[in-house]
């Protein structure tokens, strides 16, 4: 019967309506907490900047200095990946773009040598612990990251690396362009490479006063310089990954419009379809009883 | 700008906690406290864990608590980079005294060696927020 065809459209057109509710609010929750990780990205600038100015200062001050971070070793065993992706999916290809990112890093590296995954973010770690495993792992670290968590994955790496558990350092995650571009990249934090200076401004001569030394000085920026760039990568990542889910969930929304609109027009059809049915029925009735009334 | 102050710059990972004009800064500096006025010469400084103290163009005596950083002065601008900051009167002093009974409880357990150290990290912390806090002098 035509009638139930209508009533089983209604349905599927309410589904497909409360789906849509849901990605709708869903594009506006990341739209508010896009500007918000946008605003701590910008609020971390100044911080960042001004410990690689000073750093690469000091680097062509103290350029004959030694130290473990920034050695290059000879005889690298093991390099270690840290691999920062969201903990939630419904964020389009974004996590596994990171991940793929990281997996064609491991393997572009032909050297024979071991690869170590140090986790931030449970879809990275859930990937990574069915591959292998993972070395360490960093989850559930909410939506506002915060510098103690960069802190302290540095000092496991720093850990690591003094320990001679890795020789070398790479950070993967997602460079935010825009709300539909988010590059995944990969950068080498271990062992630092000092920032060289590409502009130097009439400041960069000026001579300064260190104190106690610039050697020292330099030594105790070593580790909050590894600090900085994982803080910098892991709020980087947290815009893209609310850029991505924005545009994933406002296609979703758009997608589930034009399911809507067709579905509706289905229905429309199969309405029209059974109103026509009747009407032939009921002319094709009266004819044949006037017929039969001659 | 009065003819006898200068910018002080306070920046954490997480923001600029204070940007304004002061008269005078001391800094707790890995070698003694080390102290800033207006056209001092272009410096880089280690600083420790401790109290920052100011003297505002009023010539109010301020605290802050910071934790590992640097101080660059130029151009009559005193830039602290910390890991950690607080303005004095924005510390919870019961928090602080609290981690300092952890921090000592710990340090009398006499744990492994990295423990220890850290242990003695978060002891300097919680003292400095309490001095920043109380308004006392170190």
């Amino acid at each position: 019967m035509a009638g139930a065809g209508v009533r089983e459209f209604k349905r599927r057109i309410r589904s497909v309506s409360n789906t849509q509710q849901i990605t709708k609010a869903m594009k506006m929750v990341a739209a508010a907490k896009l500007r918000r990780a946008q605003e701590r990205a910008e609020a971390a600038r100044p911080y960042t900047d001004t410990l690689q100015d000073t750093l690469s200062r000091l680097a062509g001050v103290a350029f004959d200095i030694s130290h473990p971070l920034l050695e290059k070793r000879e005889d690298v065993r093991k390099v270690g990946y840290i691999v920062i992706t969201a903990d939630k999916g419904l964020c389009g290809a974004y996590n596994t773009n990171i991940i793929r990112a990281a997996v064609n890093a491991m393997e572009e590296d032909t050297r024979d040598i071991e690869k170590g995954i140090i986790a931030v973010g449970r879809k990275s770690r859930d990937f990574f612990r069915k591959r292998g495993g993972v070395d360490a792992e960093f989850v559930n670290l909410g939506d506002n990251t915060n510098y103690a968590d960069a802190r302290e994955i540095g000092q496991y790496i720093i850990n690591a690396y003094e320990n001679e558990e890795l020789d070398e350092v790479y950070v993967v995650y997602a460079h935010f362009v825009n709300v539909i571009r988010q590059i995944p990249t990969v950068t080498k934090i271990l062992p630092i490479e000092p920032p060289g200076s590409e502009e130097k401004t009439e400041e960069y001569f000026v001579e300064y006063i260190y104190e106690p030394s610039a050697e020292e000085i330099l030594l105790s920026l070593l580790p909050r310089y590894i600090g900085s760039q994982i803080f910098h990568a892991m709020l980087e990542g947290k815009a893209s990954e609310f850029g991505a889910r924005m545009t994933a969930m406002g296609n979703a929304t758009e997608n589930a419009g034009e399911i809507i609109d067709a579905l509706t027009m289905e229905m429309n059809k199969v309405r029209q379809a059974a109103i026509t049915d009747e009407i032939l029925d009921i002319v094709g009735g009266a004819e044949a009883l006037n017929k039969g009334g001659k | 700008m009065a003819d006898n102050t200068f910018i002080l710059e306070v920046v954490t990972p997480e923001h600029i906690l204070f940007k304004d004009e002061i008269q005078f800064v001391v800094t707790p500096a890995v070698e003694g406290e080390l102290g800033v006025l207006r056209n001092h010469a272009p410096m880089v400084a280690s600083l420790g864990i401790g109290v920052l103290r100011y003297t505002d163009p009023e010539g109010m005596i301020k605290r802050m608590a910071i934790s590992g950083g640097f101080m660059e002065v130029v151009d009559n601008t005193a830039r602290v980079l910390a890991e950690t900051a607080e303005h004095g009167d924005e510390i919870d002093v019961l928090r602080a005294k609290a981690s300092l009974d952890r921090a000592q409880k710990r340090i009398e357990a006499r744990e492994e060696e990295l423990n220890f150290i850290r242990a003695q990290m978060s002891l300097q912390r919680a003292l400095a927020r309490i001095k920043a806090a109380e308004g006392k002098l170190d």
